[in-house]
């Protein structure tokens, strides 16, 4: 097990990031045109950093799979964007978001990432503002707040349930801005497929024209991997269809370490699965929760219609355990709560799995006009998927994976181990350590991508000016190219009887049931060995109809399908090696005698970072330590 | 749960943008009605797959009626039949057993189709990186609650802003008039204070990007019957007077 420099930068905890920034190389403004710097995606990590690296100077290309940069997923984010404004005068500051990141991660966080995270947070809110996102507003005409799980002050800007929508179309129209004025060059409905490195450094990256087929390589001085996080492992999740790992994946298997796969969140509010040909789950909005009551019923197998089961005869479940923070716990905390019931056969629907989110009491304490003004929409949404009216019966809810925690293993300036390249945004694993808090993500992207790396890049640069990079006639260059090319011939040529959809979805069924919300030794050893002996099915069995050189959504999925099949082994395997429950990572042989997670500090205080070594199943296991010198380590407690 | 059967469905199957393309009738034989209609084309594509046919290019992916990329004309009507639901959205529920379903793509000369019922909406970015933005340089930004924003000015503002950039708009428009889209964007950002700056220069430049590529509008209203998120018609209201005053002051501004 070696330990590596994260490059943490001296002093007290809360002086790190201005030190940094203090003694950081600054490349000139006049020869920041001579830097060619690669984005990949363009959500709000990758759009947030191409339109600021553009205004700086640098020449920057920016890829999205997507037609148009304004389709990434962030845009699905419903809820808000935390910020340490204190705007509310309710006791927030710097501080305090910093402890509840670190608290909310259950401590296995980087405590420097962390504190810079929420130091940075109140610029984002002021610069989205100027851009002209509409948050929501008081009748005094300054900022909305409202809370979220987690967190005892409202610091969550939003803007109705389209706070993602909001704040990626303004980072969308920054970097628009760029591409008219000629600073940013996009290209779109193009994929990345592999990256390359030559003398240790990354040199850029081999890309496929999703509607020609052709494979080209472009070269750069760095290269920013923005690509969003791997939920859609497990098939059935609240990420987008296109969502994938293959970015970083493709990085991994160039040398970049990949920290923590096994933390990955399962969100408690989402519409359960209502058939067999479902494509993915749909969230309902956390906010729901401040004023929705989760119950279940309290006998098992019950079938009355939730308006016949009396008061007496339901188990308000979060209300019972978690007194002080109620049906706001935390969204690993009410996950494993719900699937404990349904798993008892508490569940209620036609399937028996969901639990029921109940307004009846908010409806009649507030009037049905508040509560459909401040949840209209969300309604609205619930009752064309589900086909039920929320406001007469109560929402059918259950756990979904929704966000993975762990990613690219990046140091303070958010490089990964190959100098050169960088991870941003839910791409990386820096921040959030093993359970995200609600509207932490849109900090974390617009942070990495505005606020961050526009400041570390530039110390890497400033020692390559005026050296040649390698072209894009770089044998290695060419390699990289003629292997890709193979790996997509060579999915057309399986020629077997499976679609890519068909082994997805059994990929997804091993995943959910031994590395979802709760792992058990057998249960993951189980898993690493179906995995291997279906992968291998997937390699001889595929089908993949078409042709390479038009569109063919067939033959991208199988690429996908391909990546995520190696990454499941790393999750199951890092699953199994972390010999502890932490966050949204529960082994069921870790636990205190209440059923919470039970951490084990003296051996598991790190991040386990993977390093590939060309078979899937032998990766090599790498630690960084943890060092908390603000936060005390403490049992985690939301009672 | 039950299940509808015999659905029969002629889907547009183009090869490329140069194939003059034809309707292919298919055949769904059974499929549940808590399946979305994308869901039932994925049933569509499994089963093409499985007959070692090429399965059908259609875009598609948050799935939650946000993101705009699912498009499709279904019976003729953008994003099918039910009124303000994305393709995605919309549920099998709708339909009914024996039913015949036309899917086809955006019908649109500035959208070309790029395959099967994939277009190429590339013009509404031009739109965008014409104007459709407020410049405001990473850092240089006042505290957000410097200039309060009075809470009805905000909520207009948001709701031209809801607009998903789907092209309903342009494919229901017997034009192929891009005027909501446009309007939705100009309006979103000229009602806020922050985007008076630059109010009259975005406006010209908006409205003529968008007059390079697209039709005219007649004032039918289709676009905002279409739209998924039901964006009124009286912000082309707004655009078409600003435009007319952004044409007097910009050249006044010009020839100081």
């Amino acid at each position: 097990m070696n330990t590596f420099n994260a490059k943490i930068p001296a002093g007290a905890l809360h002086e790190k990031w201005d030190n940094y920034k203090a003694d950081a190389k600054l490349v000139n403004p006049n020869n920041k045109r001579k830097f060619k710097i690669i984005v990949v995606g363009t959500g709000l990590a990758g759009a947030s950093a191409a339109a600021t690296l553009a205004e700086l100077g640098y020449q920057v290309d920016a890829f999205t799979f997507h037609d148009s940069p304004r389709r990434a997923h962030s845009i699905a984010a419903q809820g808000g964007i935390n910020a340490a404004k204190n705007y509310q005068g309710d006791g927030d500051s710097i501080n305090r978001l910093f402890q509840d990141t670190i608290k909310g991660g259950d401590f296995r966080s980087r405590e420097a990432n962390v504190h810079r995270l929420a130091q940075v947070s109140v610029d984002i809110i002021d610069q989205m503002v100027a851009q002209g996102v509409p948050f929501a507003r008081e009748y005094g005409g300054l900022l909305d707040n409202r809370s979220f799980g987690g967190a005892q002050v409202s610091r969550t800007f939003y803007a109705r349930g389209q706070t993602g929508q909001q704040l990626l179309i303004g980072a969308y129209q920054q970097m628009a801005r760029q591409v008219g004025l000629g600073g940013v060059r996009l290209f779109n409905r193009t994929e990345l497929i592999d990256t390359v490195t030559i003398d240790g450094r990354c040199a850029g990256i081999v890309v496929r024209d999703l509607l020609t087929g052709e494979i080209q390589s472009h070269a750069a001085h760095a290269v920013v991997l923005a690509t969003g996080g791997y939920g859609n492992v497990f098939f059935l999740s609240t990420n987008a269809m296109n969502c994938n790992v293959t970015a970083a994946w493709r990085a991994h298997r160039r040398g970049a370490l990949f920290a923590n796969p096994c933390y990955t969140q399962i969100h408690p509010t989402c519409i359960p699965q209502a058939d067999e040909t479902q494509s993915k789950l749909t969230l309902m909005s956390e906010s729901l929760r401040n004023d929705g009551r989760v119950w279940v019923p309290k006998r098992a197998d019950d079938n009355r219609p939730a308006d016949q089961i009396p008061e007496g005869e339901r188990d308000y479940y979060l209300e019972r355990l978690y007194p002080s923070y109620g049906n706001l716990a935390p969204r690993d905390i009410s996950s494993r709560a719900a699937k404990r019931l349904v798993d008892k056969g508490q569940g209620i629907g036609p399937l028996k799995n969901g639990v029921n989110l109940d307004f009846s009491a908010a409806i009649e304490r507030l009037g049905r006009d508040v509560v459909e003004e401040r949840y209209g929409n969300l309604f609205q949404m619930y009752e064309r998927i589900a086909g039920e009216d929320p406001y007469k019966t109560p929402m059918r809810i259950y756990p979904a994976t929704h966000y993975t925690m762990g990613g690219l293993w990046v140091d303070y300036e958010l490089m990964t181990n190959i100098p050169g390249l960088y991870a941003t945004g839910e791409a990386n694993f820096s921040d959030h350590g093993a359970n995200r808090l609600g509207a932490s993500a849109l900090m974390q992207g617009l942070a990495d991508g505005y606020f961050v790396l526009p400041y570390t890049i530039s110390n890497q640069l400033a020692s390559l000016l005026g050296k040649t990079i390698p072209g894009t006639d770089h044998p290695a260059f060419k390699q990289a190219e003629t292997e890709a090319s193979a790996r997509y011939n060579g999915y057309l040529n399986v020629k077997g009887k499976r679609s890519p959809d068909w082994f997805h979805r059994e990929l997804g069924k091993i995943i959910w049931n031994e590395c979802g919300m709760e792992r058990t030794r057998e249960g993951l050893q189980s898993a690493l060995s179906d995995l291997p002996a279906l992968y291998e099915e997937f390699k001889t069995d595929l089908r993949v109809t078409g042709t390479g050189d038009s569109t063919n959504q067939t033959l991208e999925k199988a690429g996908r399908v391909d990546d995520f099949f190696q990454l499941g082994m790393a999750m199951c395997q890092d699953a199994l090696t972390r010999e502890e429950s932490c966050g949204a990572h529960f082994r069921s042989e870790y636990q205190t005698e209440e059923g919470e997670a039970l951490r084990n500090d003296d051996k598991f205080c790190h991040v386990a970072a993977w390093e590939w070594t060309n078979d899937p199943m032998k990766p090599t296991r790498h630690a960084e330590e943890l060092v908390f010198e603000t936060a005390h380590l403490a049992t985690r407690s939301y009672k | 749960m039950s299940h509808l059967k015999n659905l029969k469905l002629k889907v547009w199957r183009q090869k490329g943008p140069a194939d003059s393309g034809r309707f292919e009738n298919y055949t769904i034989d059974e499929i549940s009605d808590e399946a979305s209609f994308l869901e039932m084309l994925d049933v569509l594509n499994e089963q093409l797959i499985s007959d070692n046919k090429e399965a059908v290019v259609f875009d598609h992916d948050c799935r939650e009626g946000i993101c705009g990329t699912c498009s499709l004309m279904i019976n003729g009507v953008a994003h099918g039949p039910q009124k303000a639901t994305t393709t995605c959205q919309l549920h099998m529920r709708t339909f009914k057993s024996g039913d015949t379903i036309v899917v086809e793509p955006w019908r649109a000369t500035a959208f070309p189709i790029i395959k099967d019922l994939m277009v190429d909406r590339g013009a509404f970015d031009r739109i965008i990186e014409s104007g459709g933005f407020i410049t405001a340089v990473t850092g240089g930004a006042p505290d957000a609650n410097l200039i309060p924003i009075p809470k009805p000015v905000a909520d207009a503002a948001m709701d031209s802003a809801a607009c998903i950039g789907c092209g309903a708009c342009v494919a229901a428009c017997p034009n192929g008039a891009a005027n909501l889209f446009t309007a939705a964007k100009i309006s979103h950002l000229n009602y806020l204070p922050q985007g008076q700056a630059e109010r009259h220069k975005r406006t010209e430049a908006m409205v003529e990007t968008m007059d390079e590529h697209f039709g005219s509008c007649t004032n039918h209203g289709e676009c905002s019957a279409a739209c998924p998120k039901e964006i009124s018609v009286d912000v082309i209201a707004l655009m078409n007077k600003d435009y007319r005053a952004s044409k007097f002051k910009n050249r006044k501004e010009l020839s100081r």
